[in-house]
């Protein structure tokens, strides 16, 4: 129990910390089509989030003992879960919380993780926990938009100006070393993987690597600078609750209200 | 005292007067996001299922649905969620896709086309709503809430959004 606690934890924490990342750019993007194309992703991410903090609350009422949170508030809640957690209790991945940089680099972040998440949830799907199958069958419809979105955006830049392609490059040299962890599995991920729960990484994997090779292609950017990058570029903990220092901005941005008015609501 | 046991039609009725926050001239109903209605010794409960994750919609139309049985004698009323099955817009009912035409927006097409990642698809042939034509053109497939895209009339110049079918 502790372990699907722990992995449903992680699931909403990523898309929590990207939606929240990406509804920094509500009322600054380059368009207003395109603001409101990113900040339309931010609120399906924060709402898939919701169902997976719903969920994982309920865990952890009905089974008390089972997870190593402690909160003064009882019961626990969706906003308990999103609000009064700290930076080591969070398990999402490097990727999401890394600044959002320039458009490219946004972008390039989301597709990244958006490429992840398609075959994840596709794999989540068949999961043998009822609950983690019905939020990724609904999710998922949302995250092919996301998907869509995204690659068409780095072909666009790749394949762009000399700006824009040097832009990317960039983003690409900020970005990269967060992807390595994405595959490797957790404590939990390993053992509920033996129950059917959770999805082999190994095959999220090929499916990720494909389409962000076949993006990278027709965006003209050169394939070996993917392929050469040595392993030990590659940062991890996230999932373990080790994160890079920008968690803990974003956390006090986000969590302050709840922390300084405890309960309060709109 | 006899168990109170209400026609489900009636029930239906009821939702029919439900709108959309967003898209008032769309029930509850019209929508297709009632899933079950189901009763049990004098209390109700209202299934339904979100069209977004995100839709901020959702707690004010639970809000709305408890309010539009409140009073018709249940001893117990319960709104709950299900996600699954996922929500389409093939649930839309066909009053429903012609309220949305009437007041200016491209109801969702029958068939599902854009629902999968690929890149830089062929635009769906949307026809604007204000005139007819189908010689329109898509400016962004996200709109002014989750569920719609923003197209152009190239004929008549309107803009207008088109219900994307999910």
């Amino acid at each position: 129990m502790r372990e699907l606690i722990n992995y449903t934890l992680h699931l909403a924490d990523n898309s929590l910390i990207l939606g929240h990342r990406n509804s920094e750019w509500c009322g600054h993007g380059p368009i207003l089509e395109q603001d409101i194309a990113l900040t339309n992703i931010a609120l399906d991410l924060i709402g898939q989030a919701r169902y997976l903090y719903q969920y994982a609350a309920r865990l952890i009422n009905e089974n008390p003992g089972a997870s190593d949170l402690i909160f003064d508030a009882s019961p626990v809640t969706e906003d308990t879960l999103a609000y009064f957690r700290d930076t080591r209790q969070f398990r999402n991945c490097l990727l999401v919380e890394q600044p959002n940089g320039d458009w490219a680099q946004t972008l390039l972040k989301q597709f990244l993780f958006s490429a992840y998440q398609y075959p994840l949830y596709t794999a989540l799907q068949k999961s043998a926990d009822k609950e983690l199958c019905a939020i990724a069958e609904k999710a998922i419809k949302e995250v092919s938009y996301h998907l869509r979105w995204s690659g068409e955006w780095i072909i666009r830049m790749g394949d762009g100006t000399s700006e824009s392609h040097k832009r990317l490059m960039h983003a690409f040299d900020e970005l990269w070393m967060y992807t390595g962890e994405l595959f490797i599995p957790s404590e939990e991920e390993k053992l509920l993987l033996n129950n059917g729960i959770s999805a082999n990484l190994v095959s999220v994997k090929e499916s990720w690597m494909a389409r962000v090779e076949q993006v990278f292609v027709d965006a003209n950017l050169p394939l070996a600078h993917i392929r050469d990058q040595k392993p030990t570029i590659f940062q991890k903990g996230g999932k373990e609750g080790r994160h890079s220092e920008s968690l803990g901005y974003i956390l006090a941005e986000m969590q302050f209200v709840q922390r300084a008015y405890p309960g309060n609501e709109w | 005292m006899p168990e109170l046991k209400i026609d489900t039609k009636t029930i239906e009725g009821w939702l029919a007067e439900v709108m959309d926050p967003e898209v008032p001239v769309l029930s509850v109903m019209d929508l297709g996001i009632v899933r079950e209605i189901r009763q049990e010794n004098g209390n109700l409960e209202i299934i339904i299922t979100p069209t977004y994750s995100g839709c901020p919609a959702m707690d004010v139309i639970t809000a709305q649905i408890r309010l539009a049985v409140a009073g018709r004698g249940f001893k117990d009323v319960k709104v709950t969620q299900s996600l699954q099955p996922a929500w389409t817009t093939d649930w839309m009912s066909e009053a429903g896709k012609q309220k949305l035409k009437d007041y200016g927006i491209a109801p969702p097409l029958p068939k599902q086309t854009v629902c999968h990642p690929d890149l830089f698809q062929m635009e769906e042939a949307i026809q604007c709503p204000h005139c007819g034509s189908w010689h329109t053109k898509r400016l962004s497939e996200f709109g002014s809430t989750a569920c719609k895209a923003l197209y152009q009339c190239q004929d008549c110049q309107e803009p207008f959004d088109y219900f994307k079918c999910h």
